[in-house]
């Protein structure tokens, strides 16, 4: 099994008609996930690539029985489109773009919040792969295998160091999931747990996190309360400077608040296994099974 | 982004916000007629830096008269002034803002700020106004009174009022403080600000509210519907190197170590200076060249390592995922021929296509060091840098 996305997904991508929607679109589905088409305002009833391109995400479910969209909209029109997804009702909406103005993104998930029935990932994300079956965004197939890890990380290249590690040791994944690095999010480390929790194909996650808000602390009290798996913990930033926004919008020590020494130490004291080292993460959870 | 002071209350202003009349300077000269133009039998004079703390640093002074002030400016500009937030570095002053002297009654504290975890603002409000809110914060929780606010109805006059009492102000400071909370959250969502923050907000001793002092920091993300705000960007403010590495667009901010790093993705990018520690080295900047990085931006993140000169090796740790590690060492191959990089340079690359990037920088006859894994990387470097 996987969580979110699987064999059973119906992908439209908004934004199908841009230079990174098309690329994307391409290797999604060159690695089997079933893409049925693309939303472009204005571009309805062309084709493009072969994907049939339509004007709203209504008309795209409609037509073709979408039930996950993966947004590659410009920064200034993403949360429009984020939104959009919502009300036609789609399932799971994968926002890749980064650069949102935090507002739009706080409209956007109020938004979302009175439509329970679909599940924002990102923005600012690699989006998510479960191996062997279907990918909704960027993180690149070849470096997957199908197994039975579950990664959850604010960081996309550090998701690929996570899998990389796991591949190299013999140990899959069941599904990936970069959650972005920007202050508002829709899906979060918890959301991400509590999937791994009731997938039993899981056995247990990597959890990787970075300096900046009370997520990681959060994830940290759920799990002790909660998750029965094992869980190898990274929080990137020891190193960062308080007050400087380290390439995330949401990488920043602020008011004191949001060390990576805060949350090591509350992962820890929830029976985490901490590594230090981004190159530990892999052995770590060889150790652990 | 970060403003000034004079700026953040010049802004205010504009949405109703009372603030203290004032005038910014950057010459001595100017002081003693704007005194006199404010007409007090004080002013007050003020240091113009992006950082907090700045009374206790003497960068806060009170002019007895206009020859004072003049004193007083012609002594703060071109000081370097110390707080707990510059760093033992300090900041050059050079702008200066002079204001009416109040008579204070009391010292509150106003702020908006985004709670990440509800999704929603947040309004916090304290009757421990001027001092450090962390510290309040710490030490004494409930002196801070916060209401959370629905972004999609904006602060209702309850709420305001709720932190009115709560801070202990009575029925008619209540009125007012409503109207000067209700202003700093229209102010707080029209200017994209990350961060409005009043402290301290004082009630004069003929009962006015006035923002005594402002801080305002705005979402980079939101600067392009912001011409006015992005016009406030002073540049005497930022590290020379990081304002050129900005005209690239590259992500880059400037640490004191002597290991240069070049990483693509903000998250590796940490980590690798987390694991640069590890080993006992200290990173001398943070670099994320991005997901697509190409030769272009490869030649440029060099020029930028190249220009300070604490770096005494660079780490290039890449995972190709987009990004294609062949690619990526052609990058590098050009622009250390072109650029005549002195230091070592260790690379360690992962991903797409690792097997001909490696092939095309041991055919390159250059000097590189590789490695196969982060760890392995980082204790070479550190060798390296000595």
């Amino acid at each position: 099994m996987s969580v979110l996305i699987d064999k059973s997904t119906r992908l439209i991508v908004q934004g199908l008609t841009g230079r990174e929607g098309t690329f994307h679109a391409k290797q999604a589905a060159a690695y089997g996930t079933t893409v049925v088409g693309g939303v472009t305002p204005g571009k309805g009833g062309t084709t493009h690539e072969g994907w049939p391109i339509f004007d709203t995400v209504r008309d795209a479910v409609k037509q073709t029985g979408a039930n996950v969209s993966v947004v590659f909209v410009p920064p200034a029109f993403a949360a429009d489109a984020v939104m959009e997804s919502a009300d036609a009702g789609l399932a799971l909406v994968v926002c890749i773009t980064e650069g949102i103005p935090t507002f739009d993104m706080m409209r956007a998930i109020t938004f979302l919040k009175a439509r329970p029935a679909t599940r924002l990932v990102g923005p600012n994300c690699p989006g998510l792969i479960s191996p062997g079956k279907a990918k909704a965004g960027i993180i690149p197939g070849n470096i997957c295998k199908e197994g039975r890890i579950g990664i959850v990380s604010k960081s996309g290249t550090l998701t690929y160091e996570a899998i990389h590690q796991l591949t190299t040791l013999g140990m899959g994944q069941t599904t990936c999931i970069g959650i972005g690095g920007d202050p508002l999010i829709g899906t979060s480390h918890i959301d991400a747990l509590k999937l791994f929790a009731q997938d039993p194909e899981t056995d247990a996650v990597i959890m990787i996190g970075e300096i900046g808000g009370t997520a990681e602390e959060e994830a940290a009290a759920w799990i002790k309360a909660h998750f029965k798996k094992p869980v190898v913990g990274f929080i990137a930033g020891q190193t960062a400077p308080p007050g400087r926004r380290m390439g995330h919008a949401g990488a920043i020590i602020a008011g004191g608040k949001g060390t990576a020494a805060e949350k090591m130490a509350a992962l820890t004291a929830a029976g985490v296994k901490v590594v230090k080292s981004p190159a530990d993460m892999g052995r770590a959870i060889k150790e652990l099974l | 982004m970060n403003i000034h002071e004079y700026q953040a209350k010049t802004i205010l202003a504009r949405y109703g916000v009372p603030v203290p009349r004032g005038e910014v300077t950057f010459t001595a000269a100017d002081a003693a007629d704007i005194a006199r133009r404010l007409g007090t039998s004080v002013v007050v004079v003020k240091a113009q830096i992006h950082a907090g703390g700045r009374g206790k640093g003497g960068g806060v002074k009170i002019a007895k008269s206009p020859e004072d002030a003049t004193t007083l400016t012609r002594a703060m500009l071109g000081m370097t002034l110390v707080t707990h937030q510059t760093g033992p570095e300090g900041r050059v002053v050079g702008r200066v803002l002079i204001e009416e002297g109040l008579a204070i009654q009391r010292e509150l504290y106003v702020s908006v700020v985004l709670d990440r975890t509800a999704g929603k603002p947040v309004i916090m409000a304290s009757a421990a106004g001027g001092m450090d809110i962390e510290e309040v914060a710490a030490k004494t929780p409930e002196k801070i009174v916060r209401v959370s606010i629905d972004p999609g109805v904006g602060v209702v006059p309850f709420e305001a009022r709720q932190l009115g009492f709560g801070i202990g102000l009575d029925g008619p400071q209540v009125n007012k403080f409503v109207k000067v909370v209700t202003v700093l959250y229209e102010a707080y969502l029209a200017t994209d600000a990350s961060l409005l923050e009043i402290n301290p907000l004082i009630v004069t001793q003929t009962g006015e509210l006035l923002a005594l002092d402002a801080k305002m920091n705005f979402d980079d993300n939101a600067l392009y519907r912001h011409a006015d705000i992005k016009d406030l960007r002073d540049l005497d403010e930022e590290d020379p190197l990081e304002i050129e590495a900005s005209k690239y667009s590259l992500n880059y901010i400037h640490l004191d170590g002597t290991i240069g790093c070049m990483v693509n993705g903000a998250g590796l990018a940490m980590a690798t200076m987390d694991i640069i520690k590890l080993a006992g080295g200290e990173p001398a900047n943070f670099l994320d060249v991005g997901g697509g990085a190409n030769a272009e931006q490869i030649r440029n993140a060099f020029k930028i390592l190249m220009s300070d000169r604490n770096v005494k090796a660079v780490l290039i740790n890449i995972f190709g995922g987009i990004l294609r590690c062949d690619v990526l060492a052609q990058g590098v191959i050009a622009a250390v021929k072109e650029l005549g990089v002195p230091v070592p340079i260790v690379i360690r690359m992962e991903g797409t296509n690792v097997d001909e990037g490696k092939r095309l920088l041991r055919e390159s006859k250059m000097n590189f060091t590789t490695a196969d894994s982060m760890d392995e990387a980082a204790q070479k470097v550190v060798q390296l840098a000595g």
